[in-house]
């Protein structure tokens, strides 16, 4: 079976293919049902539903005329599992296997739409059942996204007759690697990994670099907590990444790529690989592409996990087979990266740009953005957000938009307190800055980073201080452990942290956390180190009262550190018992009917009784 | 090529780095993880310098010269950086500098000494058990500032591989193997970790309590054991008249290494069975005797048997533990004086 899939060696084949994947299915074929499997959705039982399509299809003798494709991320994985009626784009949410049936019924055969599994909007809940009516939907661009809910990622033809691989195309037989490079630059195109670094520069930088054997590399090591877009990419569009690795390997001189990915991401590994292998079979990957004469092979290595395996040089030496540490720059990457040789590396998000650039001109990315930062930026929305998962809005999009607008404002209609961007190497950016631009700059003056773009979004019930020990510990954890004062000195600022989170800060605490933090950035070999005190930082910037509160008055003002809580009984007590019932320190006393008491010594603030007040009569401050 | 080291003009070579050119000039920068013999690693971070230029902190020892290059290497954000470090370090671990075995010859000591450090600001960690299982390494982690350089040496110096780092972050620890004592693991004993070990941690296990490094006599020597003549410094205890430790220099023909022999193989200058004087065997018995009396005796004998049996019943055996003159010499005394051509060696296989 394998070998009857035709090689495409020109370029006109691969217009034939294009054309003949536009047309073929849509002859018997009334309409397709996009079921998304992108991560989300298959935790949710994305498969089931599938499966339960499948034989209501069958049993209603419709399975000719009703295509069923597993498709990527469709972006609302809150409401998955999700599903497209591709014909009107018709989107039904929280879909059940028991839902196939009236879906097949009403939708397929009488044309009715089902308001029930249909989008609610607003305080009303109204439904929405078209895609494009959907405010989530339409507030977005989607560039990276282009083909994540549309295609099936598991078809290179699907790919092809979406215009995949033309850019390539239009690269190696109508571009010199010059002016591809010009194109990029064009396009203000910025690296989508973390640090924003022009990717036309990296690209000339190692087309420049002397030597015969050079590498391009793709970080999908993603170690971002909350982050999921690279992830999302490689599940839902992974044809995108592999062609514009493809127009890298071109620009610089490289013939070989590698994509790192973790191993954690088993679904976006099988469907890379299984696309890899699809390019081979079909000659878009290996020797002469489309008879242009240019080589280019592509492999997976796969990462164990370690989030300071994303940084550009212990990511080469993890692939070089060594411990994964970083090494000091100089020597850059672009002059002697993978195996001492020319290396690009760029993330997931900033190859699956390439391919619209090439074929759309740089013009059409940079007519996107701002004035010094261009083009469309996809965001992993978490925390508490009514809709938490993947857009992507053209870069200086106000954060306010993207929360209100887009994500549908904060879960349960509570208030805003902070967006933490960047992960642990970002910072967190309160409300009065709610309506900031998000582009490089207006972040990094807020003292944030754009990041690889996990935006979590936190309610009043945060504390800052504990968010900032929660990011100190991830670091403290991930550090590699080379040098010295990220592998010693981010563990003092955890110690500090969890001091005044224990209720034993001193004043002195915030001047030693602002000295430390200063120079562990200063001082330390890679990026992880040099930016690990940044949540530290910039909580103390922005909410230093909190700080100061937990300090200085022992109270923790959001009431998540539990040692600072004073837990006590209001007046709207009836006596019902059940807080003195469910305390397992005997802390309780009052007989039925008469407000109870807390015996604040005795109490071990384990919230049991606050759990247990149907009344809210329990007071945690 | 020309560059600039706190307002000094200095001349370097293309390939140098910034820690080389400095010294190479008589300028200090404080360092603890680079070691020539190991290389530059960028991890202890105590190298920072200043370079117009180029955004932040750089580590010399890893930095190349480059024309026309303006560094500076002290500074008050240079300062801060290192107490930093050396203050973390110091809280590290259980640095209890007065008891210890390398205090006076200790990187960290030394640093803490120029920076003005005498307890750190932190509290102090507690730390693995130290490993002594093995004959003579003495392994003491909780003086380790995993500086890596042990690793080094025993990977790509005497490529025995049987130490790495394990863990991450603050729970990074050297390891032999895959973590067991060192005892039970596949090193050879070679001594090359101790010898690179800015600190206390790997020490010479028989020398413990022989006597602190200030009050030995350095003596330096030849190995008497084989042919290749690896070059080391005695360390000697006068007063009880006794080798307390012996560690490799680096010069040729060995640059820094000795093998388990050479480094810990050092007891039989005192030892009540080693021959002082020569000894012929009268009526059955050994004799103390003289060395005239010794030569003349063994002359006499040699020249006997030649003339009653012929030369061919004599053959000399060399020896690996002697110089190449004495080879020689030997070969020569054969041929040329006993007149047989039989001559070999222990080296000859
Ligand atoms: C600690 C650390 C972790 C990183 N993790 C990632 C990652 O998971 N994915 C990624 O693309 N870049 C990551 N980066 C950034 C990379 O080092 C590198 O800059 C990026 O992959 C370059 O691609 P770009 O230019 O396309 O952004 C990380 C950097 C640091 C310092
Ligand atoms: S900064 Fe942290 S992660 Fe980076 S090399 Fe140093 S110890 Fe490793
Ligand atoms: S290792 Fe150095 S600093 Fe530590 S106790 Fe020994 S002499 Fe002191
Ligand atoms: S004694 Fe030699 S073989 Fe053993 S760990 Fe040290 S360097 Fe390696
Ligand atoms: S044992 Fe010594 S040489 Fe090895 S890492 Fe620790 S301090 Fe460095
Ligand atoms: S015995 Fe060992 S230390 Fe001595 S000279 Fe020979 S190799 Fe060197
Ligand atoms: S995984 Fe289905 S919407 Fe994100
Ligand atoms: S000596 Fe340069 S970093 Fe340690």
């Amino acid at each position: 079976m394998k070998n009857s899939v035709p090689k495409i060696a020109t370029r006109a084949d691969l217009d034939r293919v294009r054309d003949a994947a536009r047309s073929a299915p849509d002859k018997d074929v009334r309409e397709k049902i996009l079921v998304c499997t992108g991560g989300g959705c298959m935790a949710a039982g994305a498969k089931a539903i599938k499966t339960a399509l499948t034989g209501e299809l069958k049993k209603q003798g419709l399975e000719k005329e009703v295509a069923l494709v597993e498709t990527g991320c469709l972006g609302p994985c809150v409401v998955g599992p999700v599903l497209v009626m591709s014909k009107e784009r018709v989107f039904y949410q929280g879909v059940a296997p028991a839902d196939a049936a009236e879906i097949v019924q009403e939708h397929i055969v009488k044309g009715r739409i089902i308001e029930r599994l249909a989008w609610k909007e607003g305080p009303h809940k109204t439904p929405l059942p078209l895609q494009a009516e959907i405010p989530f939907f339409k507030r977005q661009t989607k560039i990276v996204l282009r083909n994540c809910g549309v295609i099936d990622p598991n078809s290179i033809d699907d790919y092809i007759g979406h215009d995949g691989y033309q850019a390539v195309a239009q690269a190696l037989f109508s571009m010199t690697p010059e002016t591809v490079i010009e194109e990029m630059k064009k396009s203000g195109l910025r690296g989508r990994g973390g640090a924003g670094f022009p990717t036309h520069l990296k690209w000339a930088m190692a087309r420049k670099s002397p030597g015969e054997v050079k590498y391009i590399l793709c970080n999908a090591d993603e170690g971002d907590p909350g982050a999921f877009m690279d992830r999302s990419v490689l599940e839902g569009d992974p044809h995108a990444v592999i062609e514009g690795m493809l127009i890298g390997g071109y620009a610089i001189g490289a013939h070989q790529g590698y994509v790192y990915v973790r191993a954690e991401y088993p679904l976006a590994v099988e469907r890379l690989q299984r696309a890899i292998e699809a390019a081979s079979e079909r000659g878009l990957l290996g020797e002469n592409i489309l008879g242009s004469g240019f080589n280019f092979a592509l492999e997976i290595r796969k990462g164990s996990g370690a989030f300071v395996c994303g940084e550009e040089t212990a990511l080469m030496a993890s692939i070089e087979g060594n411990r994964g540490e970083p090494r000091p720059r100089p020597p850059y990457p672009a002059l002697k990266g993978l195996w001492r040789r020319p290396t690009v590396l760029n993330n997931v998000e900033t190859f699956a740009n390439v391919p619209f650039i090439i074929a759309r001109g740089g013009a059409a990315y940079s007519a996107l953005g701002t004035e010094r930062s261009k083009g469309s930026k996809v965001f992993a929305l978490a925390g508490a957000i009514t809709i938490s998962g993947l857009v992507e809005v053209p870069v200086g999009t106000p954060l306010e938009d993207l929360i209100y607008e887009i994500g549908g404002g904060i879960k349960g209609g509570r208030n805003f307190k902070a967006a933490q961007i960047g992960g642990p190497s970002g910072g967190c950016i309160p409300r009065e800055h709610i309506a900031v631009p998000l582009d490089y700059e207006s972040l990094n003056a807020l003292g944030a980073i754009m990041g690889s773009g996990g935006l979590v979004v936190m309610d009043e019930s945060a504390c800052m201080v504990d968010v900032a020990r929660f990011f100190m510990e991830f670091v403290q954890e991930e550090s590699c452990g080379k040098c010295v004062p990220c592998r010693e000195g981010t563990k003092r600022m955890l110690d500090i942290l969890n001091k005044i989170c224990a209720g034993d800060g001193c004043p002195e605490d915030l001047a030693l956390l602002q000295e430390l933090g200063g120079q562990i950035k200063a001082a330390s070999l890679c990026g992880l180190g040099q930016t690990a005190p940044n949540p530290v930082l910039s909580t103390m910037r922005h909410f230093r009262d909190e700080y100061e509160a937990h300090i200085v008055h022992k109270r923790c003002p959001a009431g998540v550190c539990a040692a600072l809580l004073v837990y006590s009984i209001t007046d709207a007590c009836t006596g019902c018992g059940a807080c003195k019932r469910a305390c397992p320190s005997a802390a309780i006393a009052g007989s039925a009917k008469v407000k109870h008491i807390i015996d604040p010594a005795l109490c071990i603030r384990c919230g049991a009784c606050f759990k247990a007040c149907k009344f809210g009569a329990v007071l945690k401050a | 090529m020309i560059l600039t080291i706190n307002g000094i003009t200095v001349e370097a070579q293309t390939g140098q780095t910034i820690l080389q050119a400095a010294r190479t000039h008589g300028i200090f920068i404080p360092t603890l993880c680079y070691h020539s013999q190991t290389g530059p690693t960028g991890k202890c971070r105590m190298c920072l310098v200043e370079v117009v230029g180029m955004r932040g902190l750089q580590t010399s020892c890893t930095i190349e010269v480059a024309e026309g290059m303006v560094v500076t290497t002290e500074s008050e954000a240079l300062t801060a950086a290192r107490r930093l470090v050396v203050d973390l370090l110091l809280a590290s671990g259980k640095h209890d500098c007065l008891s210890c075995e390398k205090s006076g010859a200790c990187e960290l000591q030394d640093a803490a000494y120029r920076l003005g450090i005498e307890r750190p600001s932190f509290p102090v960690e507690e730390v693995e058990p130290t490993d002594e299982s093995s004959e003579f390494v003495y392994f003491e982690r909780q003086k380790c500032i995993k500086c890596g350089r042990c690793i080094a040496g025993c990977n790509a110096v005497v490529v025995n591989e049987v130490l790495d780092f394990a863990h991450r972050g603050a729970e990074t620890k050297v390891v032999c193997d895959n973590d067991v004592p060192m005892a039970e693991s596949t090193c050879v004993q070679c001594g090359q970790c101790v010898q690179l070990c800015p600190t206390g941690a790997l020490i010479d296990k028989k020398a413990r309590g022989k006597g602190r490094v200030w009050e030995l006599d350095k003596v330096n020597t030849t190995c008497p054991y084989c042919g290749v003549g690896c070059q080391m410094t005695l360390l000697v205890d006068r007063g009880r008249n006794r080798i307390a430790r012996v560690t490799a220099r680096q010069v040729a023909p060995n640059r820094g290494t000795l093998c388990v022999k050479g480094r810990y193989a050092y007891e039989f200058p005192s030892s009540p069975n080693r021959l002082t004087h020569p000894q012929v065997r009268k009526n059955g018995r050994l004799e103390n005797v003289s060395w005239d009396e010794a030569l003349d005796y063994t002359a006499d004998r040699i020249k006997t048997i030649v003339q009653r049996d012929g030369p061919d019943v004599f053959s000399a055996f060399g020896s690996g533990r002697i110089t190449n003159e004495n080879n020689y010499a030997i070969q020569k005394f054969t041929r040329a004086v006993i007149g047989t051509n039989n001559v070999d060696h222990c080296a000859r296989t």
